[in-house]
């Protein structure tokens, strides 16, 4: 019964308001920090160069990205990257 | 024309992408404080693409254009059209030549230093675009509008805008969002004054809904803030309020339908 209801009100799926909105927060900041993905590709692998060189890590469930920041305009670099395994010595 | 000395807020109306508004809005802001006996002067400086003429019904007295004012071959004076019912409102027509770099921003600067001891608020109806019309419209004014209405591409080149105001260190911006159709917020299809606001994060002083009251009175050359019983109209008065220092809530756009209770039962609205 509440399913058949939230279904009606239309809370069952994203609204196209919300699309709207989460597709617009997402280009705004790469126009605002000026990136191109391009770059943001060359960033990942380097990224992923370095921390390869000490950790092993696990690059199906890794995600960089560009998120918005605490304060007003601002942009962070989000990195969640999942370690396997420390490398230890050489 | 002369009495005490005034000092001019110069306000600028942007946008960045076409469409949206901007000229509609400077119609309405204008004759709404004129209407609140404030002395006003609206610059269209949409180059070549001359409308805020049409949209007062000025089109038929325009003698001179702002590129004769700004080549020095009359003084401003002379170029300013009066509107016909508010006698305290006047406007700089735009210039109907090609050549976009005919005014440039020293000129408009100039101009407006000139004009700020006339007038209590200068419009400058700026160009879509991030050019050098854009470039010039901006170069004289204290504070910005930016114009966007709740459709994508409107929004990001309004944060286009906002940014390219923030590097000419015009920090003064304000945001209308324009053409809001409340059926489609109340479905959940169109963004709202709220999320565009969390999205762009800069003071919102209107939001207008869009209003066929809005196309019969262009039809006319009356702004729709002329017209007593329209929703658009009310909402360009409080725009007008607002911008004159006075609190307003925003106004409800939504009627109160059986759904919309319903959600409210549900807590889901």
């Amino acid at each position: 019964m509440f399913d058949a209801l939230r279904k009606l009100f239309g809370s069952e799926k994203e609204s196209s308001k919300q699309i709207a909105a989460r597709r617009l927060q997402l280009v705004l900041v790469h126009d605002r920090a000026s990136v191109s993905p391009e770059i943001m590709d060359k960033l990942r692998e380097e990224i992923i160069g370095v921390i390869s060189k000490y950790m092993d890590i696990n690059r199906e469930n890794m995600d960089i990205s560009l998120a918005n920041g605490d304060n007003d305009n601002s942009v962070a670099l989000v990195a969640n990257i999942p370690v396997s395994r420390m490398k230890h010595g050489k | 024309m002369s009495e005490n000395k005034k000092h001019a807020e110069i306000v600028v109306i942007t946008s960045g992408k076409g469409g949206v508004g901007k000229t509609t809005t400077t119609a309405n802001i204008g004759v709404g404080l004129a209407m609140r006996d404030m002395k006003v002067a609206l610059i269209d400086t949409d180059t070549g693409l001359r409308n805020l003429d049409l949209l007062l019904g000025l089109e038929n007295r325009i003698m001179y254009d702002l590129v004769d004012v700004t080549e020095g071959r009359v003084p401003y004076k002379k170029a300013l059209v009066p509107h016909k019912k508010f006698r305290n409102l006047f406007l700089l027509p735009t210039s109907q030549v090609k050549d976009k770099s005919s005014v440039n921003p020293d000129a408009l600067m100039k101009l407006c230093d000139e004009m700020r001891s006339e007038f209590d608020y200068i419009l400058i109806d700026c160009p879509a675009g991030i050019e050098q019309g854009f470039q010039t419209a901006i170069a004289g004014a204290d504070c910005a509008i930016v114009v966007t209405m709740p459709e994508i591409s409107a929004v990001r080149d309004a944060d286009k805008i906002i940014g390219e105001l923030g590097r000419a260190d015009k920090d003064n911006i304000k945001l209308i969002v324009n053409r809001i159709r409340p059926q489609m917020v109340e479905q959940g299809d169109m963004l709202d004054m709220k999320d565009i606001n969390d999205i762009l994060s800069i003071t919102c002083i209107g939001q207008v809904p869009d209003d066929e009251k809005v196309v019969t009175s262009t039809n006319r050359g009356e702004p729709v803030i002329m017209t007593e019983d329209s929703l658009a109209g009310r909402a360009y008065k409080n725009i007008v309020r607002r911008i004159l220092g006075e609190d307003v809530e925003f106004m409800d756009l939504h009627k109160d339908t059986f759904l919309r209770r319903i959600k409210r039962a549900f807590g889901m609205n």
